[in-house]
């Protein structure tokens, strides 16, 4: 069996990924380069001629989507890096055919690398919808290499696809080529012919050696320069970059070559593709005239993001009983198999009820992440960015920093490393540092529970709203003082595509929301297991003696109270005074900082073990609502909007920042805002109530 | 005239643009350079972002940026 690897490569939107699932049914496999997340596939395929049949195994490599080779942003860096210094056989070069000529100009830059290449015009079945005709076979005598059709919708020329991969890998050479304008191509000759006569043995074709050696590659003049033919060598290329100079009257080489890049993909578009009506495309025009209204887009914005909290909250709920209830008589069922001892109450009430209160929030999660996936794959994500970068901006902000902190919902660490997106350092340091205030899906487990307990289920959907909207709105506040105060100076560009709306995939969407609650059960099993035994511990021991007199109750609250949670609980109580809290709830705020999930289950540990255990109202919503005065709940809230992210995401936060004093900064600024604004609104609370 | 104030409905010739150049790279990944002819297709509120058309590809871009852009007017 012979191995092929295929660096799939193409800008944004191209629909890579879809083509990929075209090709294959295998299981993606998730590598990471460097936080971008670049999927790996392998496929297995016969290809047979008269004489033989061969197995090739493939893998493809799925490059982040990029414009163009440049450094602009971290996706383009990555697949630009792996391109230059990856170990592959042969680029796949995913066209959107829709975009023609913008696609050609990345095209171009990947022809000039000198590898094999095959092209894929891709969405053929959208162009032709739209009355776009390409000639591929006119296309593929200008380029020198395979350009195939191909449509993931309609599998077309997915088979032609798979052969195309074989002829190609057992060619010995690339045929690629990029045609230069008149003046250069004189030059090329030259030194192709100058290379002929003195017989050179090179590993890459003449043509494109001399291509590189006019852009003044690096790598090939360093190489060149200790061969004994650079002597002469250096003569003709002298000669020949001062008749380019002259030629174009530059002499910036980069400029030159963009230019004549450009004019090569308008010109091979101008020869190969026509067009036949314009229908199609002005769907997309059509919903932007709604969506991005000048008076109705932000409003529709709100709204949309509204109805996703409120679907979060309602649909979530029914699950969350029944996981509820099952994880409660697996705990019953387990402490009577076991015996009613310690290992019994470690296995029922530590473990399984940690992690039970953990598990119970999944449906939440799932729902909400499958909002924000159904953003990022419709095309709608970009539109908000360009709504909200006027406003962002004052706050010192980018539209693009909408991206990250809208994933910030979700979970700080993949938000953190989506702040990479935006280049200027000043930029991303002001959104990393706002990120937490966006709260994440693990703070959203104590929203929940709080809320339902201290304002019913029928308004629990608005307050999860307001809690979200306000986080929201300080972090932007903190971000304007950021600017100003801290990082100032300019401002990053904001340049970026408008996709084209679509449908989203079904399975792209499912691949997207599964791997996300994965991660999210990773952790329940691992992180929150340990935690949830070790505060199962912490709150069991020392085993102390309890006064004679004291009834069952009594003797498990002084047990608590001595163990050693109980203990630290109280050494922190001075702290947490005057924002009402009592040290059960500064325990599993502490707690909350290996990660967020924990304080529910802290709260559970505490609340269902440390008073009456009455079988009637067992459960946490009502234990924290008999304890908890209703201002230190609303303290509390505010509390955890605000301090520190999990330990995960802290450590995420320093390598992204760019170092520990970063995090050192991080801590000092959430710490002092959570005491300060719970300190008001413990207070505000109390004087409206009355309590 | 400058990109920023090209109307709504409008089409114009781009003729020069003055930036760094990362800019100019990232404006040529989209198609956005000189001789391209650019319609404007709408602006945000408070017209701080413009969208345009060039070679049937939507771009966003600030005003900021689109100030680099020097552009002629065309029917």
């Amino acid at each position: 069996m012979e191995t092929i690897t295929v660096a799939l490569a193409g800008q944004p939107n191209v629909g890579k990924s879809s083509l990929i699932n075209a090709i294959s049914d295998a299981k993606l496999k998730v590598g990471n380069f460097s936080g971008v997340t670049v999927d790996k596939t392998e496929v297995v395929y016969k290809i047979c001629d008269e004489v033989k049949c061969i197995d090739y195994e493939v893998h493809i490599i799925d490059l982040p989507g990029a414009y163009s080779l440049n450094d602009y942003t971290i996706e383009e860096k990555v697949t630009k890096d792996f391109l230059l210094n990856g170990e592959y056989d042969i680029i796949v070069n995913v066209v959107d055919s829709t975009h023609f000529q913008r696609n050609l100009l990345l095209t171009t830059q990947l022809l000039e690398l000198g590898k094999k290449v095959i092209v894929t015009l891709n969405m053929n079945d959208e162009a032709q919808k739209e009355g776009i005709e390409i000639d591929d076979h006119q296309l593929s005598s200008i380029l020198g290499v395979p350009c195939i059709k191909t449509s993931a919708a309609t599998k077309e020329g997915i088979e032609e696809l798979k052969k195309a991969i074989v002829e190609v890998y057992n060619k010995p050479q690339t045929t690629s080529k990029v045609i230069y304008s008149d003046f250069i191509e004189e030059e090329i000759d030259n030194i192709v012919n100058f290379l002929k006569e003195r017989n050179y043995k090179s590993p890459i074709p003449y043509r494109h050696l001399a291509v590189k050696l006019l852009k003044e590659d690096k790598a090939t003049y360093a190489k060149m320069h200790d061969e004994p033919i650079w002597i002469e060598l250096h003569d003709v290329l002298k000669n020949a970059l001062s008749h380019i100079y002259l030629h174009t009257d530059k002499k910036d080489l980069d400029a030159i070559f963009t230019d004549e890049r450009f004019a090569f993909a308008k010109g091979a578009k101008m020869e190969t593709m026509s067009l036949k009506s314009m229908r199609a495309k002005n769907l997309t025009q059509k919903i932007d005239k709604i969506l991005i209204d000048k008076i109705w887009g932000i409003p529709l914005f709100l709204f949309f993001m509204w109805g996703l909290f409120q679907l979060t909250f309602s649909v979530g709920a029914l699950p969350m009983d029944m996981i509820d209830s099952a994880f409660g008589s697996l705990a019953e069922y387990l402490r009577g198999v076991l015996g009613g001892g310690e290992l019994a109450s470690l296995v029922a009430d530590g473990m399984v009820g940690g992690v039970g209160a953990v598990v119970m929030f999944l449906p939440n999660i799932v729902i909400l992440f499958l909002g924000i996936a159904l953003l990022e794959t419709t095309g709608y994500m970009a539109r908000v960015a360009f709504l909200l970068d006027g406003f962002f901006h004052k706050f010192g902000l980018h539209g693009k920093s909408f991206i990250p902190l809208v994933t910030g919902f979700g979970c700080s660490v993949p938000a953190y490393m989506a702040a990479r997106t935006l280049k200027n350092p000043k930029d991303k340091l002001i959104t990393l540092f706002i990120i937490g205030f966006m709260s994440c899906g693990a703070r959203l487990p104590i929203y929940v529970l709080f809320a339902g307990a201290f304002f019913g289920q029928d308004n629990a959907g608005n307050i999860l709203f307001i809690i979200y909207i306000s986080g929201a709105i300080l972090g932007l506040v903190m971000a304007k003082a950021l600017k100003t105060f801290v990082f100032k100076g300019e401002d990053e560009p904001f340049v970026m595509e408008m996709p084209k709306y679509r449908m989203p995939s079904l399975k792209l969407i499912w691949h997207t929301v599964y791997s996300q609650a994965k991660s999210y059960l990773n952790k329940a099993g691992t992180f929150i297991l340990a935690a949830s035994i070790l505060i199962w511990f912490a709150s069991n021991y020392p085993k102390v003696q309890a006064p004679q007199n004291f009834d069952v109750n009594q003797v498990k609250m002084y047990e608590l109270e001595h163990s050693y949670l109980g203990k630290i609980g109280h050494a922190s109580e001075p702290f947490f005074a005057p924002l009402g809290f009592d040290w059960k709830m500064s325990v599993a705020l502490e707690t909350g900082l290996a990660a967020k999930e924990v304080v529910v289950s802290t709260l559970g540990v505490l609340y269902s073990l440390g008073d009456d255990v009455d079988e009637e109202n067992s459960s946490l919503i009502k234990q924290i609502k008999a304890n908890i005065p209703f201002a230190s709940a609303i303290a509390f809230i505010v509390f955890v909007m605000i301090y520190l992210p999990c330990l995960a995401a802290s450590m995420v936060f320093a390598k992204e920042a760019g170092g520990w004093k970063y995090l050192a900064y991080l801590f000092v600024m959430t710490t002092t805002t959570a005491w300060v604004l719970s300190f008001i609104a413990y207070n505000v609370t109390k004087l409206i109530t009355g309590v | 005239m400058k990109l920023d104030e090209l109307q709504k409905g409008q089409k114009a010739k781009i003729i020069s643009i003055d930036a760094s150049k990362t800019l100019i790279d990232r404006f040529h990944s989209f198609g956005i350079l000189p001789q391209e002819i650019v319609e404007c297709k709408a602006h945000s509120l408070a017209k701080q972002t413009i969208e345009i058309e060039v070679e049937h590809t939507l771009v966003a871009l600030r005003n900021e940026e689109a100030h680099k852009i020097e552009i002629e007017l065309i029917d």
